[in-house]
């Protein structure tokens, strides 16, 4: 039985965003390592990713498959890195394994496979999916009187796909409250902003017509992201979500809203400029030797 | 074949409290029964078969066993990358049904043909694929489907349909069943095709040409074991589906006979065409459009039967 919190968890606010900047520095090295893609948004979801595994989310790293644990699936499959990076800082697997990132047979790929780490709920990378997943979850959880949660951090841009909305109106329908949804809005898909291109303002009264509970919080302020899933775990009757207001490219100036970095990948000058705005001058980098490619 | 498929799932739903049923707004009345005994093992996903597909997938890997069931080209084109990487890349047992297969709504027009859906389902890694013949072969797929580790599509028919068995044959994954013994002609049978496919094996009796054949419910994995003994044993195999010749059955067996080319038997394809049916009728109409009817079917047994003598 999983209860309580088991990852070492914390409320302490400085400490989350502390391990949050951490994360983020792993995340651009990984990136600038293995010359991959999708920094931007991997980088905008890493305080949303803190706040759960930091102090929500019931789940032991020691017994990663224990049938009692919350579910917590990137629906934004693009963005594993963060996952990736977040799973190692909360002890699911070595964080100096993360210098295997995309390197050939290891099992951290550029986009996850089923399994492929501990943590790891749901090969994702096709949006659109993560969510009804999480639900048929939930489902699955009410009918066996278990009472774990399941959480689908989307993008914004995968609410464009039908998917999402078939997904949210039967968890309305069946009532679903252990189903929370978190959408990382950081207002940029891949070619453009996502108000250019889909209308898609205003979420949050989507959501709301949909028959959910919604909140809206500033996805990086991390007092309010833990309260907001404290919340959306206590709420009743309704399923949850929580659009969180974003960045894209988060605690890097030079990254933040320049959607080039939805495919570019930083330098190794860029890394050490970064880490310094992110306070950490003098942490440790991954060891194990030059980038993959 | 659908009544058949409802009273079945009911029955081991009794039995093993890990079944759910999943369907996409279809059915009128066909699951009260099961309805009224597990409510709480039932999900009408409503007309949104993409996430009933993701929804099912999510409950499997949960422990459940989660049917899902609808009109077959809703069940297999519309949702196929839910089924591709949802339950088929994640290996999780998923029993996909699909419900008036090829041209048993005919009359609906091509929204509702389904002659690619066991192309798309026999391509998909980990999927089996189970094509049962007559009403008790849906009992016997069904049983066997809900015993397997991994995915499965079972393709029906439509309802009352002959049945060409008295009781459920005992069926094994990757085992052919043979309906009839014969010497000179193999009619490999697939799916809602039987009991037409026993008219044919009554014409070319008549005309003395011993007709084995075998209901090819398991398409996925094939009997390899039977395509090995039936290209070295008779003069003529014939796969009969209601299904394109592309992709489907027919095109397996020929996939196969490319790698094992011993044996002089040789192979007729029957089945669909590559065109759509533009035309107004019913599912006996269009057979015979698709020339998938006995007597032609029979007819082009015996003249390749002459051209052989």
């Amino acid at each position: 039985m999983v209860t309580g919190r088991t990852l070492n968890q914390t409320t302490d606010i400085e400490t989350l965003e502390r391990v949050a900047a951490e994360t983020r520095l792993r995340v651009l090295e990984m990136s600038s390592r293995a010359k991959t893609a999708h920094l931007g948004g991997a980088l905008s979801c890493i305080d949303i990713l803190t706040a759960l595994y930091g102090a929500v989310l019931r789940i032991d790293p020691e017994h990663p498959e224990n049938s009692d644990r919350d579910r917590c699936i990137l629906s934004k499959g693009h963005a594993i890195s963060a996952m990736y990076a977040c799973l190692a800082k909360w002890g699911f697997f070595p964080e100096a394994e993360l210098v295997h990132y995309n390197a050939e047979n290891s099992r951290l790929p550029e986009q996850p496979s089923p399994g492929c780490a501990p943590g790891i709920e749901w090969a994702t990378g096709s949006l659109g999916h993560g969510l009804s997943v999480a639900l048929g979850m939930a489902l699955a959880g009410r009918m066996a009187g278990r009472s774990y949660n399941c959480y689908a951090v989307m993008s914004d841009g995968e609410c464009e796909e039908g998917s999402i909305w078939e997904a949210a109106m039967m968890a309305a329908q069946r009532k679903v409250d252990r189903l929370v949804a978190i959408v990382d809005y950081n207002k940029l898909q891949a070619t453009g902003r996502v108000n250019e291109i889909m209308a898609m303002d205003p979420l949050p009264d989507k959501w709301r017509a949909f028959g959910w509970h919604c909140q809206e919080v500033d996805g990086h302020d991390m007092g309010a992201l833990v309260a907001a899933l404290e919340r959306a775990r206590a709420f009743g009757e309704q399923p949850s979500v929580i659009v969180a207001h974003t960045v894209k490219g988060k605690g890097v100036s030079f990254m933040e809203d320049d959607n080039n970095w939805h495919y570019r990948s930083p330098t190794e000058e860029e890394v050490k400029t970064a880490r310094i705005e992110l306070g950490l001058a003098d942490a440790s980098l991954l060891s194990g030797g030059s980038s993959q490619q | 074949m659908r009544n058949a498929f409802a009273q079945e799932i009911t029955h081991l739903a009794w039995a093993n409290d890990r079944v759910v049923l999943l369907m996409g707004d279809i059915g009128n009345r066909l699951f009260d029964e099961y309805k009224e005994a597990f409510g709480e093992r039932f999900f009408n996903c409503g007309v949104g078969e993409a996430n009933m597909v993701s929804v099912a997938a999510g409950i499997a890997a949960s422990g459940f066993r989660p049917v899902c069931y609808t009109i077959t080209p809703f069940m297999t084109a519309r949702c196929y990358e839910q089924t591709r990487i949802d339950v088929c890349y994640h290996n999780v047992p998923v029993v996909i049904v699909g419900t008036g297969a090829g041209l048993s709504y005919a009359s609906l027009g091509a929204t509702h043909h389904s002659f690619d859906d066991i192309a798309l389902m026999r391509v998909l890694p980990e999927m089996r694929v189970f094509c049962p013949g007559d009403a008790m072969e849906v009992r016997a797929c069904l049983r066997l489907a809900l015993e397997q580790e991994g995915p499965v599509y079972i393709r029906l028919g439509k309802k009352n349909e002959p049945v060409v068995h008295e009781s459920p044959p005992e069926l094994e994954v990757g085992q052919f069943f043979r309906v009839a013994e014969g010497e000179n002609v193999c009619l490999l049978s697939c799916g809602n095709m039987l009991p037409e496919v026993m008219q044919v094996r009554e014409r070319l009796q008549g005309e003395d040409i011993s007709t084995e054949v075998m209901s090819c419910f398991s398409v996925k994995p094939l009997d390899e074991d039977c395509l090995a003994r039936a290209f070295g044993r008779f003069d003529v195999v014939a796969t009969i589906e209601e299904h394109s010749k592309i992709g489907g059955f027919g095109a397996a067996v020929a996939e196969w006979r490319a790698d094992h080319p011993a044996g002089g038997a040789q192979l007729l394809r029957f089945g669909i065409g590559d065109a759509f049916f533009h035309q107004a009728g019913g599912q006996a109409y269009l057979r015979r459009l698709a020339g998938l009817d006995a007597p032609s079917m029979a007819g082009q047994i015996l003249s390749k039967l002459a051209a052989r003598a």
